[in-house]
């Protein structure tokens, strides 16, 4: 049995909940597909890990793997996950979600999360649009660009969700690409071995909707544009403004030791417990 | 039924989804603002709205939010600021913008919004029933249920004239079944832009945030006032019910489609009655009419409007039937009745003379309601008449 194989038949509810219903091309299963191998490879079992996900194309990610799951409502997967890690801190939480998810209805969280510094495990797969609903412009949508809700060009401005979650304080943040596959796998890895709030941004692609409303091609030449786009962080530190203007980075943006919430938490609970047992 | 004697050639005939019918309606209806996030089953009608708006043909201020509480929220600014304003949801869309959704009512913003009705999660499931509505039942807007196209065209039309009265001044949501009618292809008749114009007058809202006559809109009210606002609003919005009927005959006489709060079929010397809403109502006409073609004494009433509940026309079409079967899209886990069940037996606990009043709940998260399924409850009901009562009420068609 092909090494690949073996993952999918450790990992994933092949037998229950295949076929999936991600469009040909889409870049979701190569994001599935560095998550179990950066699992598999990090070497938690299955029971340790609890997947959280929220709505929309990426929602169904915890519907077809074979770990502790919590399938949640829209924007609020890091909620959710909060209350499990704070809950049960022993266990790996790794939550993932979409643009729409993170950045607009649970961007409040998502930044909340990041200056909280909980030990979880954050997947945003950007693909610039919300795919299951039919191509609505979302906050990382460029400008400019055409979508169901904006035919004749978004008049908004994106953000960038690695950026976004360096500046709100997160521990560790990583952006990647799904055309670059192999580094996804080593971003992944590294984030669930982080200790504290780590991002990873997957920049992918929805060829069905946002691809076609803005004659990008499809999912191959989407990839391709990934390619010719992206730019390491440490090549990016010796260009100019101008020549990264149309470029997006990956690699590591961010890694750095902080706090931990719940570490914090158990000390000021036990100098609390001392400062009390002083006054008796 | 009042028709028009003669109706004019203001009309064209047309096939359309009806998402995208609810939509033109907006558009004849010259909404003036919309703010909406996307949500299944509600998406099409205001993706199709951005189109208009982008287009040039609805001279509107769109945007897509952050999120549904946003949008209601940004609702209540653009009709503070006086726009005629619009959007739309569906289940948890609806449930985000809960909060919201009392202020709205409470601060009488005459906001109008279709909700493409689906199950309230979990489990999660984008299908139809009335768990979302029923859960924002006391918001405080007025409320209608519609049954096909045309109704969802219609009703989101004069939605705007009832609201805007200025003895009414309140949001208004129009009901309508999410996929089984937003999704399908109807042929409806649409009026032309004149006549709409006629009939709705662009808005002219009484109080607006204006820098040169300054206004303070919802502000802290103390336990000496709380009250007596609370109660201006109930009084208000039950009042409205003759409005809204004043504003359905004027569109009645203008199309020839006359509509009222409770809405009869077959129910001439009916003496089993079964009650529905939206779409379950075409449903059950074919299962009443092969009733009474059967021999069996079956009619139809079917609750148009559901907020001000409709005591009296509710009473006088139920008469002197025997029995009132009453089918719920929703349930109220661990209440005395799903919701629709309990007002109607609210409206008959005063009455003397009284029917027998049986419950079922059907067509939860999606699950087909075939004619058949109408059969089998009237047979299921006219057994336990004879046997007496076995529980509060029954949810229909349990596996296992």
């Amino acid at each position: 049995m092909a090494d690949v194989t073996k993952l999918i038949h450790k990992y994933l509810r092949h037998e229950k909940k295949f076929p999936h219903v991600w469009c040909p091309g889409c870049g979701n299963g190569i994001v599935l597909g560095a998550l179990i191998r950066a699992i598999d490879r990090t070497g938690f079992s299955k029971d340790d890990i609890v997947l959280v996900s929220g709505i929309g194309c990426s929602g169904r990610m915890s519907v077809y793997v074979d770990f502790n799951t919590l399938h949640t409502t829209h924007g609020r997967a890091l909620t959710f996950a909060t209350g499990v890690k704070l809950a049960n801190p022993r266990l790996q939480v790794i939550v993932v979600m979409g643009d729409g998810d993170a950045t607009a209805i649970g961007g409040n969280h998502f930044i909340h999360a990041a200056r909280r510094n909980l030990n979880l495990t954050a997947v945003i797969i950007n693909n610039s649009t919300y795919g299951m609903t039919g191509g609505q412009y979302s906050p990382t949508t460029p400008y400019g660009a055409r979508s169901a809700t904006s035919m004749y060009g978004n008049v908004e401005h994106a953000f960038s969700i690695a950026e976004l979650a360096v500046t709100a304080g997160a521990a560790w943040v990583g952006r990647g690409a799904v055309y670059h596959a192999t580094l996804l796998d080593q971003l992944m890895e590294a984030a669930i071995l982080k200790r504290g709030f780590a991002v990873v941004e997957v920049i992918s692609h929805c060829h069905t909707l946002y691809g076609r409303k803005n004659l990008l091609g499809g999912a191959a030449e989407m990839m391709r544009a990934q390619k010719e786009a992206a730019v390491r962080v440490e090549k990016a530190a010796t260009m100019t403004p101008e020549e990264l203007a149309s470029k997006f980075t990956i690699g590591i943006l961010a890694d750095r030791d902080l706090p931990i919430y719940t570490q914090e938490y158990r000390k000021i609970r036990e100098a609390a417990r001392t400062a009390l047992a002083g006054e008796d | 039924m009042a028709k028009a004697k003669t109706k004019p050639a203001r009309f064209h005939r047309e096939g359309m989804e009806v998402s995208i019918a609810v939509s033109h309606a907006v558009q004849l209806a010259r909404a003036e603002a919309i703010a909406a996030y996307p949500i299944t089953p509600q998406t099409h009608i205001v993706e199709h709205l951005s189109s208009l708006v982008a287009d040039g043909q609805l001279e509107a201020e769109f945007i897509n939010v952050e999120s549904e509480h946003s949008a209601m929220s940004a609702c209540i600014g653009m009709s503070a600021a006086g726009a005629r304003t619009y959007t739309a949801t569906s289940s948890q869309g609806l449930a985000l913008m809960f909060e919201i959704l009392f202020i709205a009512g409470a601060m009488r913003f005459p906001i109008v919004m279709t909700v493409a009705n689906r199950a309230l999660s979990g489990p999660l499931s984008i299908w139809n029933d009335h768990s979302d509505i029923m859960a924002a039942r006391d918001i405080g807007w007025l409320q209608v249920f519609v049954k096909n196209g045309q109704e969802a065209f219609d009703h989101t039309v004069m939605a705007f004239k009832i609201a805007e009265t200025p003895s009414v001044l309140l949001p208004m949501i129009v009901n309508l079944d999410g996929f089984i009618l937003s999704h399908v292809v109807e042929a409806l008749e649409m009026p032309d832009q004149e006549l709409v114009d006629q009939f709705l007058p662009p808005y002219s809202p009484r109080h607006v945030l204006n820098p040169k006559a300054p206004v303070t809109m919802g502000a802290f009210a103390m336990p000496e006032i709380y009250t007596e606002v609370k109660m201006k609003h109930q009084v208000t919005l039950t009042n409205a019910a003759g409005r809204i009927q004043e504003v359905w005959d004027e569109w009645g006489q203008l199309t020839g489609r006359q509509y009222y709060p409770v809405e009869r079929h077959l129910t001439e010397g009916a003496e089993i009655l079964l009650l529905t809403m939206g779409t379950l109502t075409e449903v059950a006409e074919i299962a009443v009419e092969e009733m009474r073609e059967a021999g069996l004494p079956v009619g139809l009433i079917s609750l148009r409007q559901w907020r001000p509940f409709p005591f009296a026309a509710l009473r006088a079409a139920v008469g002197d039937a025997k029995l009132l079967i009453v089918c719920d899209r929703a349930l109220s886990p661990g209440g005395a009745a799903p919701p629709v069940l309990a007002e109607v037996r609210s409206a008959f606990y005063t009455q003397a003379q009284r029917p027998d009043i049986i419950g079922y709940i059907i067509g939860l998260g999606g699950r087909d309601v075939p004619p058949e399924a109408f059969k089998d409850i009237v047979a299921k009901a006219r057994e336990e008449v004879t046997t007496g009562p076995t529980q509060e009420f029954h949810l229909y068609g349990v596996r296992g």
